[in-house]
């Protein structure tokens, strides 16, 4: 039986953590179909349709999708449900909001953050703050699994799969959206970007912040990230956090900057393909995890690195 | 936009409106500044003498419903735990730090989330609050399910990862932390929250207030009580370490630095 993935639409266009999510169904069963919900989500459901191995999209036009609000979309996918033998998503806010809902109006216990796929109803998956893997069976019908981007490769694109719309399921009208308030940035998202340079606590103040790492990030085309301690000292917001409870990243280029490395961080960046740590303390327990460190005081050293890149 | 109408202006706010009784679940967990080891036999992490603390995330939980219970939005806040004997600690720490009355259900089996949210769903109709609020996941399985799965059975609204709450109302308005910033929404009542880091800073029990805990009525029932089927759903295969990362080199320049990431690796 085919696999049904969420798709992650951001305003209006299909974000990259859709390309994962089908790399992981895909390991599951070779039917892959994509559901994008959402009003004016044409774009999205086009990009998806362009997705390699994707059987069908299944597009509902419907503005009661647009903020993703929790029980519409769950009434939604559990509607759709009974064709498929997986539901997958990506672990993002929007996923870990959406699908334990689903999994219980399905009585199905979900498999939460899976890093691996061994076997269709055999999963991996991370648990105390990733210092212990679980290898899990499902034995109920449906397997309803979140999937963490950073631990599967992006799905090729140049496919062609058919769209299908299908009608809006109603809601409930238990939450309604106020608002939102989005960190605006013309960097790439910290999830799916290829390079990534946080800091920690030693910048010492948002303006550091501002003069020494935001510069270097826009000339190597990288995402911001923080230590929870710098998040926690009001540097930067609080969705600049990578960890265990921030964000988890994998990029291909991790560089730590005045970060110590406690474990709470490690969770969040360890499988990235290089990691770089520049720390003034020998000591520090990132270095146990870089590929390369630097022993230096990191107002010497970022100023020198921002001149020597052009 | 017709989504934005607050529930709040359909109707004043009700006899009822003002005053809430509030759920709290908690979960007995490693402490979080234990270094966890996995078992040699691959199943599970080893838990003999070991810290066990308060779920972090439930701590926050219990000092958001006292706080609105200081505020007078709320009359009561229960506080229930599903776990061993020895969970009967952390309700008594919910209830010195100001809870009114805690509920054990005792099991020493392991209990999925969707167990513990049926077996939740069962004290929710027994004790009828108006806000359930949850930690938004546990430090131990690192599930993030519960709340959301109890929503889900009640046919409740959730606000998720919530860094604020306040009352509108009829309404509850959830700011929720996403990811590339803040949503906020508002949910009809009853409902469920689940809290987020920085909901709130939990305050210290004191030692007068620990005393006075031991006489606040705790009951305890048997799992069974309940019916609620609490077989595992998930059978785990094993439990083992992460791979771990070899340190590297260190470089002494910046420019060594530089050299290395553009000729060893490529990333530059």
């Amino acid at each position: 039986m085919a696999v049904l993935v969420i798709g992650d639409v951001r305003g209006g266009a299909l974000d990259g953590a859709t390309l994962k999510s089908v790399t992981a169904a895909k390991a599951i069963d070779a039917d892959v179909d994509i559901l994008i919900a959402g009003e004016g989500v044409d774009a999205a459901a086009a990009s998806a349709s362009d997705i390699v191995g994707v059987r069908k999209v299944l597009r509902v036009d419907d503005g009661v999708y647009d903020n993703n609000l929790a029980e519409p979309l769950a009434d939604l996918i559990v509607a759709l449900a009974g064709d498929y033998a997986a539901i997958v998503k990506s672990a993002t806010s929007v996923g870990k909001n959406v699908l334990p809902r689903v999994a219980a109006l399905l009585d199905v216990m979900q498999v939460s953050e899976v890093t691996e796929i061994l076997a269709a109803d055999t999963f991996v998956r991370p648990t105390y703050a990733g210092n212990a893997m679980q290898t899990v069976k499902s034995n109920d019908r449906v397997k309803v699994i979140t999937v963490r981007v950073s631990s599967f490769d992006a799905a090729q694109l140049g496919g062609s799969a058919p769209t299908e719309a299908i009608d809006a399921r109603g809601n409930p009208e238990l939450s309604c959206f106020v608002g939102e308030e989005l960190t605006n940035s013309e960097r790439p998202e910290l999830t799916g970007a290829k390079i990534v340079i946080s800091g920690g606590r030693s910048l010492g103040s948002s303006e550091n912040f501002m003069e020494l790492i935001f510069p270097l990030a826009d000339k190597l085309g990288a995402a911001v990230g923080a230590s929870r301690a710098a998040v926690d000292a009001g540097y930067v917001p609080n969705d600049y956090q990578v960890g265990q409870t921030g964000k988890v990243v994998a990029p291909e280029l991790y560089i730590a900057v005045g970060i110590s490395g406690a474990i709470q961080h490690l969770a969040g960046m360890k499988d990235s393909k290089v990691i770089v740590a520049i720390n003034s303390d020998e000591e520090a327990p990132i270095f146990h995890v870089a590929d390369y460190g630097l022993v230096a005081d990191l107002f010497e050293a970022l100023p020198e690195l921002n001149d020597a890149l052009c | 936009m017709r989504a934005r109408k607050g529930f709040g202006d359909k109707q004043a706010s009700s006899e009822k409106g003002d005053i809430m009784k509030i759920l709290v679940p908690v979960k007995r967990v490693i402490d979080y500044n234990v270094k966890v080891r996995v078992r040699s036999d691959e199943t599970g992490v080893d838990l003999a003498n070991v810290k066990m603390s308060m779920n972090p995330f439930d701590e926050i939980a219990t000092e958001e419903a006292i706080r609105l219970k200081e505020v007078g939005i709320a009359t009561e806040v229960v506080v229930v735990s599903i776990g061993p004997e020895k969970a009967q600690d952390q309700i008594r720490q919910s209830l010195a730090m100001g809870a009114d009355r805690g509920l054990l259900i005792k099991t020493d089996e392991m209990v999925e989330p969707l167990a513990v949210a049926k077996l939740l769903k069962a004290v929710v109709e027994e004790e009828k609050p108006d806000l359930v609020i949850l930690g938004k996941q546990a430090i131990d399985d690192d599930s993030n399910q519960t709340g959301q799965m109890l929503a889900a059975l009640l046919g409740w609204g959730q606000g998720t990862f919530a860094s604020k709450l306040e009352k509108d109302g009829d309404a509850l308005k959830v700011t929720r932390e996403i990811d590339g910033g803040l949503q906020t929404i508002a949910l009809k009542l009853p409902a469920i929250v689940t809290t987020d880091l920085r909901l709130n800073e939990p305050r210290y029990a004191t030692l007068p207030n620990i005393m006075k805990a031991k006489k606040k009525p705790l009951e305890i029932k048997a799992v069974d009580a309940y019916g609620v089927d609490i077989a595992p759903r998930l059978e785990i295969l094993k439990v083992t370490e992460p791979p771990t990362r070899q340190a590297g080199v260190k470089v002494d320049t910046v420019a060594d630095l530089i050299g290395k990431l553009k000729n060893e690796v490529g990333v530059l």
